[in-house]
């Protein structure tokens, strides 16, 4: 099985160890991903809080690429490029006159590839057939699935199960033999790209959802997005320092977890270039 | 040759000024056809009034015409003019020379042109017209109530008390709807039960009012005055004539654990159960679902306790008929489903309502301070019973909300939290009630006194916002929001949510709407022939709405427009004929080749397929039929028939026709 990859900035760069848990995740399900040959920037924050037709031209023109490259399903793993990708694609659909436009900007015809975020590329394997290819449930696993804000929202553009109170990668976890545990923070804010203005913010809002998750009896947090990762991974031991607790909680990216089952070791899926919790 | 007499009105100045009523009468005295003509100063004074009597008698006329204002003026007052002067009142017709000439056009010349025209045309239909009868439909001086709230509770016993019977078909084992479940109702603070259980015992006992509960309207036939009803009455297994009421079936039986409906789920009850000790009829219903002896046929302990041998685990539904003359739709709401998808509308899944036990709705809430609830009116909250201390009320959960389909104000919700706020604090001295809310809409006799006693007498806090969230952290609801007043965003740990969700129509009504051809709006319900002028009545002649089925509405107005609808029901029920006007459609059946366009067509199901049969009873054809009680004599029907055969009377195509060859 053939599944076209829109990698975004971060899985090039600072989330290296992201790509290469997919990359070893997806080809231990058989399904080998491929890259859209000269993707561009999805336009994350800065192009629609600065110029609404450009943050539609952008996700248009890797959408162009893929049509002209063939590709019907195009996995976006970061949940800010998926959410813009499917943001224009929503909009060029209803607008006849804007999708001429958009056409004529990015020299490509924006086809109606279907985006999958990371959860959405899972279901799209099957969930039954994910939990025959378990080879070590993960039965002593507690896990607190976090969505974040961007993954579910708005609701519209997003179509989540319920954009509130999702369930649907709890239900992958389950799969896996893992316990899901039921949590309050699952789509909280972790502060985001105010990492690099505010540090402070991401570290009493990313405190809060690592507290929540202990509070609840998760010892590991499973996410689907690059920017989640860095704070809840990256900045943790500067939240602990902070707020003078321990949670030595380790954040999985939603494949690493399937990875682990399929039997995957955490050196293959990059686990142990994480900074918090138990190395491998 | 028609003798027919013309009547020029001056209206004062107003026709007068502009049109040479002189010169008119000139004019159309040459018309083939008129006998006279003549013009005076005020035609519907009684001395124009005479005028035309004496000429309708005196030249022996056969048709007038009245060149005056509009019909929708003086019609009724020219026609009943000629009819005491012994003319058929259809043989007149009026030439609105006013409002459609002399009040428009400054030209005095070509006002005066177009009085003759339109005059002419006048006298073109009235040779045309023939006499007309009105039509008389026997009236069946009965009333069908359909909901036993307190809407059509009111509707019933204002219409019973007024002599004539009623027929009251409630959904639920009991009757009292949703008012019988309230604590206590705004701005009074009179306990909801005792004002109404009175009113649903004088539903239960008046010797005119035949009550079917634990029944639905299975399907209606017929048209104003003569309803046939076929109600449902749903198998109860227990016999209401022989059974006593005496309980002894519901201590007996072993399945108590059952949500009860009459508590929203806030508290339990066997399997036989009575709603509430105060239901009407007092009489127990088995919940089949759950029953043992009718789900797995094993157990029967309540029949062995029954003296009255009661019990009958063989019981069907039964289908009965009713006729009624007329009808009142007081079907009442239910709440905004919060959290549940149902049709296009869900959302709220970050109040956490259905996975919190401490989240609640306001009608739950409700039965919690009831006295007669599970708690005995002990504020105890769900999840562990203890006394909560801070309570959080949010207002529009699902109200004024374009994004879950519900743009509209449920209009109760601010005065009922403030009535929470208010009972809670009564009851819970060391409590603090917090309310976030988008408006505080408290329009009404008392209503916004009450609110700011809420808030300064008995301290309720209230934000002006909306929650974003609530999570559960060690026992507490953590509630957070925003206080857009103060510009700061507020967290509250509570103990109770309380969620006023948006209220909609009960289930059902738009299938029960589609039986009765009443109409609805895009969010189910009924709608009123006209928001001001016709607030009760519907589109279909003999049925009225009232009540939380029309839109949300308190119960005071609820009430008033319950005793709307029965007065209106009353005038339909006065006379043992209604008269209705015979301008309707009219079918020839010798040329009707029974192709059912009109059939089709007709928005009032008024035309009906019917058989022609020779003096043997065989077959000679079919034909469409109108159905003289039904027919609004829209004209819908004539403009579908590809034979010509419809025609309205009073309208037909030959007196339009000959009007307009008058003109050319």
């Amino acid at each position: 099985m053939n599944l076209g990859y829109y990698p975004g900035c971060a899985l090039h760069g600072s989330s290296d160890d992201y790509q290469q848990s997919l990359k070893a995740c997806f080809s231990a399900l058989d399904v080998s991903l491929k890259e859209l040959d000269d993707w561009i920037c999805c336009g994350a924050t800065a192009a629609h809080s600065l110029n609404h037709k450009l943050s539609i031209a952008l996700p248009a023109r890797n959408l162009g690429l893929a049509a002209q490259q063939g590709c019907k399903e195009l996995l976006a793993p970061c949940s800010m490029c998926s959410l813009q990708l499917k943001k224009a694609q929503k909009a060029i659909a209803g607008d006849a006159a804007l999708a001429a436009e958009m056409s004529r900007i990015v020299e490509a015809k924006p086809d109606d590839a279907r985006v999958l975020n990371l959860i959405e590329a899972f279901e799209n394997v099957g969930l039954e057939k994910i939990k025959t290819a378990v080879k070590t449930p993960l039965e002593d696993f507690k896990v607190a699935c976090y969505y974040g804000c961007l993954l579910t929202r708005p609701p519209k553009v997003a179509e989540f199960d319920d954009c509130e109170q999702p369930e649907s990668m709890d239900r992958v976890v389950e799969a896996l033999g893992a316990k899901a545990v039921a949590w309050n923070y699952k789509t909280e804010c972790c502060g985001a790209g105010m990492t690099m203005a505010s540090e402070e913010t991401v570290l009493e809002l990313s405190h809060k959802i690592l507290a929540d998750a202990a509070a609840h009896g998760a010892q590991s947090i499973a996410v689907a997005c690059p920017m989640c990762h860095v704070n809840l991974d990256m900045k943790q031991s500067a939240i602990e320092a902070r707020y003078g607790t321990k949670y030595g909680m380790t954040i999985y990216y939603l494949c690493d977890l399937v990875g682990l089952a399929l039997g995957l070791t955490p050196q293959a899926l990059g686990i142990n270039r994480h900074f918090a919790g138990r190395k491998a | 040759m028609s003798r027919i007499g013309v009547f020029v009105c001056w209206c004062g100045e107003n026709i007068a000024r502009t049109v040479d009523v002189d010169r008119v009468v000139q004019e159309v005295a040459k018309l083939p056809g008129v006998r006279c003509a003549q013009n005076y100063k005020y035609m519907c004074s009684d001395p124009g009034q005479s005028m035309i009597r004496e000429k309708i008698v005196s030249e022996k006329l056969d048709g007038v015409v009245v060149a005056s204002c509009s019909p929708h003026m003086h019609l009724k007052t020219f026609r009943k003019a000629a009819q005491t002067a012994g003319l058929n009142p259809y043989l007149l017709e009026i030439a609105n020379i006013r409002e459609h000439c002399s009040w428009v056009h400054p030209d005095r010349e070509q006002a005066t042109a177009k009085a003759i025209e339109l005059i002419r045309m006048a006298v073109a239909k009235v040779k045309n017209n023939h006499a007309l009868e009105p039509i008389k439909v026997p009236v069946t001086r009965r009333a069908l109530i359909v909901g036993g709230g307190v809407a059509g509770i009111q509707a019933a016993l204002d219409i019973a008390d007024a002599g004539y019977e009623v027929v009251m078909v409630e959904r639920e084992p009991s009757i009292g709807g949703k008012m019988a479940g309230l604590s206590e109702t705004f701005p009074t603070l009179d306990c909801s039960q005792c004002i109404l259980t009175p009113r649903m015992v004088d539903v239960g006992q008046h010797p005119r009012i035949k009550l079917y509960t634990y029944s639905e309207v299975e399907a209606v036939e017929g048209f104003i005055g003569n309803f046939e009803i076929t109600i449902r009455q749903k198998a109860r297994y227990v016999d209401i004539t022989k059974c006593t009421g005496c309980g002894e079936c519901s201590t007996a039986c072993p399945l108590k654990k059952n949500k009860s409906e009459f508590d929203f789920g806030m508290g339990t009850r066997p399997a036989i159960y009575m709603p509430f000790p105060q239901a009407v009829p007092a009489r127990p219903v088995i919940d089949k679902n759950v029953c043992a002896m009718l789900t797995r046929g094993k157990c029967g302990v309540c029949a062995k306790k029954c003296a009255a041998g009661a019990i009958n685990f063989k019981d069907e539904d039964k289908l009965v008929k009713e006729k009624v003359g007329a009808v009142v739709l007081a079907t009442g709401f239910k709440l905004y489903d919060i959290g549940k998808k149902s049709g296009n509308v869900t959302g709220y899944g970050e109040y956490g309502y259905g996975k919190y036990k401490d989240v609640i709705d306001s009608l739950q809430f409700e039965r919690l301070v009831s006295a007669s609830g599970p708690t005995n009116g002990e504020i105890k909250r769900p999840s562990d019973g203890k006394t909560p201390k801070n309570v959080v009320f949010i207002s529009c959960v699902g109200s004024r909300d374009n994004a879950k389909g519900l743009p509209y104000c449920s209009k109760i919700c601010c005065m009922y939290t403030a009535k929470h706020t208010m009972l809670y604090k009564h009851k819970v001295h060391d409590g603090q009630a917090h309310v976030f809310y988008m408006d505080i809409r408290s329009a009404g006799k008392g209503y916004d006194e009450f609110v700011r006693r809420a808030i300064e007498q008995d301290g309720a806090k209230y934000y002006r916002g909306r929650v974003s969230k609530i999570t559960e952290q060690d026992g507490k609801l953590i509630v957070r929001g925003a206080d857009t007043l103060a510009g700061k965003p507020v967290t509250v740990e509570a103990d109770l949510v309380v969620l006023a969700a948006a209220m909609r129509p009960a289930d059902g009504v738009t299938e029960l709407a589609q039986k009765l051809n009443v109409g609805y709006d895009q969010f189910g319900f009924l709608m009123e022939s006209h928001p001001k002028l016709r607030p009760v009545e519907t589109n279909t002649a003999g049925v009225y709405i009232c009540g939380a089925a029309q839109a949300p509405k308190d119960i005071p107005e609820s009430v008033a427009q319950a005793s709307a609808a029965a007065s209106k029901v009353q005038i339909t029920l006065a006379a043992s004929e209604l008269t209705r006007e015979p301008e309707i459609a009219h079918i020839n059946e010798t040329t009707c080749a029974a192709c059912f366009r009109c059939y089709e067509a007709c928005p009032y199901h008024a035309i009906e397929k019917a058989e022609v049969r020779n003096r043997k009873g065989e077959l000679v054809k079919r034909t469409a039929r109108v159905n003289v009680g039904l027919c609004m004599g829209c004209g819908t029907c004539v403009s579908v028939c590809p034979s010509k055969s419809a025609d309205i009377e009073g309208f037909t195509e030959q007196e339009t026709y000959a009007m307009i060859e008058s003109l050319i």
